[in-house]
């Protein structure tokens, strides 16, 4: 077998590159953490959309705190919790603009929960990227508003236990009773198969908004090795078997009439 | 009547504010309803679509403040309005508008409290809007009318002000001030604010590098040189905008200092006292942020007393008694709670002061 030649390379076509819509700056995420993966499909779909240039992304706080360093567009960070009160904003002065927010589930489930609802029954035209890894992972492993009954979290060493700490929420079951969405899926970012549905249903959130349709979440069941304790491979074999039977995936409203609901 | 205003009409504190905000360009208004100040996003709601403009009602006092950051952010310069309790509510924001050095307009016009409090004036939120507008070290411009045209005039020129230094302006008023009415020269329209901004997210990146609104600043040193910066443009500011104004005796004996409506009512005591023999002379701060420390030191080290008059339980007194610097006694005379201070028991405590001074 002779050497790589460079020029050979050269010619050959690239199947598989960085997205415009993602900068260079290496992502400081956990080792096999989905948040990575998240971002890579919203800026393909950017990409695919040809939108980039007149995109505004709206950061949240959790771990994707960074997610302005990350997406190669106009980038707002906001507080926790209000991604969408400030996306509200930028999208009334800015019609024009794509605006959407990346969001996880202690930002947009727990503290943050009034301005989703409200920017949703708004029918406010923006994208809503919700990443539920049931935990708050930048805080470093409590209990979320999405964490599954007994589960172990740091403020729920025992288990969470549904008496004395709630049930979890189910963000989309919730949405998909308010007026104004137009768009509305659950998918999971385990299995290849998977990530492809994820990716569709993303893509179907921004075109809902380019249609001027009204309002467009995409909940991405997501993992957490770190702070789940347990290793990539235990982690999607938990999405899999826990938190998809929890949180069932499907598409819960889509504006074009073929809504199938869970699945 | 000049060029830039039509004749004069009879409007509330609250009706001229919102007039004189979009004579001053604004076009974006968030806001969530509390008394006394709902006739500001009333008359936006109405009259805002009038000039092309957007109001919208937030589902809070939290929303809405984010709202702004959001527009703000997009490069207008947005506004919103509240009484106390829902400012209390927007001190996260602000402190991200702070930080993300953004501007914007806002007005309180503050009630009785703490807590829920009622509804009547007060001027108990002097610490709150002068001390940093939530957490961190952040500062900003704070103004406090004392007519209804000074509302108007005001908060007109406040967006300006806001994007000139990139700080959230307020304007100081309260529930007698929101609600009284008085004729108001009222500004022309047809200035709107533009949306070009250096720091404007949106509107496509044709022509320039992607822009970051933010305010996480993980490296101390980086963070520093944040604070610095935007201390800078306070320090500017209060080159520009150090604002007072003076009325009674060329020689007082004692020196009145009142803001907001407390120095209406200390217009009409110092005459009265005046009757009676002493020579009293207003100083009235219309900058609260920045603080007129240096004039009010001068006459700190010319007058026998001072008097403070406040609606609290002595807020701005900290402040006289920086300017004073131990030049002078300091004295204080205010009501609580939304009570109102009258121009006769302020006139009868500044002969008591004569009379009780060598
Ligand atoms: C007002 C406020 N409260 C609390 C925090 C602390 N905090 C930062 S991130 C976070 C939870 C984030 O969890 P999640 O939204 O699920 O994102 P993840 O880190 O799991 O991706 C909390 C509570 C904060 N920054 N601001
Ligand atoms: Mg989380």
């Amino acid at each position: 077998m002779s050497a790589v030649n460079e020029a050979d390379l050269r010619e050959l076509e690239p199947l598989y590159t960085r997205p415009e819509s993602l900068t260079e700056t290496p992502m400081r995420y956990c080792p096999a953490c989905t948040h990575g993966t998240a971002h890579r499909l919203v800026a393909e779909v950017l990409d695919e959309l040809g939108v980039r240039e007149r995109t505004v992304a709206v950061a949240s706080v959790g771990c994707s705190v960074y997610a302005y360093e990350y997406f190669n567009c106009d980038c707002v960070q906001a507080a926790h919790g209000r991604a969408p009160a400030v996306a509200t904003g930028i999208k009334r002065v800015r019609p024009d603009s794509v605006v959407f927010t990346y969001q996880g589930d202690g930002d947009l489930a727990s503290i943050g929960l009034a301005e989703v609802i409200h920017a949703a029954a708004r029918a406010e035209n923006i994208t809503v990227i919700f990443i539920n890894n049931a935990v708050f992972g930048m805080t470093q492993g409590q209990m979320a508003p999405t964490s599954l009954p007994g589960q172990v979290t740091t403020t729920t060493p025992r288990g969470r236990s549904v008496e004395q700490g709630g049930h979890p929420l189910r963000v989309c079951e919730l949405l998909r009773e308010v007026e104004g969405v137009a768009y509305l899926a659950r998918r999971a970012l385990g299995a290849p198969r998977q990530v492809r549905a994820a990716r569709k249903a993303i893509h179907k959130a921004f075109e809902a908004q380019l249609e001027g349709a009204g309002f467009a979440l995409v909940e991405l069941l997501s993992i957490c090795p770190t702070f789940w304790h347990k290793s990539p491979l235990e982690a999607l074999k938990h999405l899999e078997q826990a938190m998809v039977p929890y949180y069932p995936l499907g598409e819960y409203v889509d504006w074009r009439g073929s809504a199938g609901g869970e699945e | 009547m000049s060029e830039s205003t039509r004749e004069a009409v009879l409007l509330k504190g609250n009706e001229a504010c919102a007039e004189g905000a979009i004579a001053g360009g604004c076009r974006y208004f968030f806001g969530y309803p509390i008394t006394p100040q709902n006739q500001i996003p009333e008359y936006m709601a109405r009259h805002l679509p009038e000039v092309g403009g957007v109001y919208l009602q937030a589902e809070s006092e939290v929303a809405a403040i984010n709202m702004v950051i959001g527009a703000a952010a997009a490069g207008t310069i947005p506004m919103t309005s509240s009484s106390s309790p829902g400012i209390s509510l927007m001190q996260e924001g602000l402190s991200y508008l702070v930080g993300c050095e953004l501007p914007c307009v806002l007005v309180n016009m503050v009630r009785g409290g703490p807590g829920l409090g009622n509804i009547a004036p007060a001027q108990s939120d002097y610490w709150m809007s002068t001390r940093g507008l939530g957490h961190g070290d952040g500062r900003s411009l704070v103004f406090a009318p004392y007519s209804v045209q000074e509302i108007h005039d005001w908060t007109a020129e406040a967006f300006d002000i806001a994007a000139r230094y990139r700080l959230p302006v307020t304007i100081l008023g309260d529930a007698a001030l929101a609600q009284v009415a008085e004729p108001c020269q009222v500004r022309l329209r047809g200035k709107t604010v533009a949306l070009e901004h250096e720091w404007a997210v949106g509107g496509g990146l044709q022509g320039r590098e992607r822009r970051i609104v933010n305010s996480l600043w993980v490296q101390p040193d980086v963070m520093e040189q944040v604070n610095l910066r935007i201390a800078e443009r306070l320090k500017q500011a209060s080159a520009d905008l150090t604002l007072w104004q003076e009325t009674g005796s060329a020689e007082p004996a004692i020196l009145v200092c009142a803001y907001g409506v407390t120095a209406r009512v200390a217009e009409t005591a110092i005459e009265w006292a005046a009757e009676r023999g002493v020579a009293a002379r207003l100083f009235r701060p219309i900058s609260l942020v920045p603080f007129p420390y240096a004039p009010l030191g001068e006459w700190a080290g010319r007058v026998r007393k001072i008097l403070v008059l406040e609606l609290s339980l002595g807020q701005m007194i900290e402040d006289v008694r920086l300017a004073a610097a131990g030049r002078c006694e300091v004295e204080f005379f205010g009501r609580a709670g939304g009570q109102l201070l009258y121009p006769e028991e302020v006139a009868d405590r500044l002969v008591a002061m004569m009379a009780t001074q060598g």
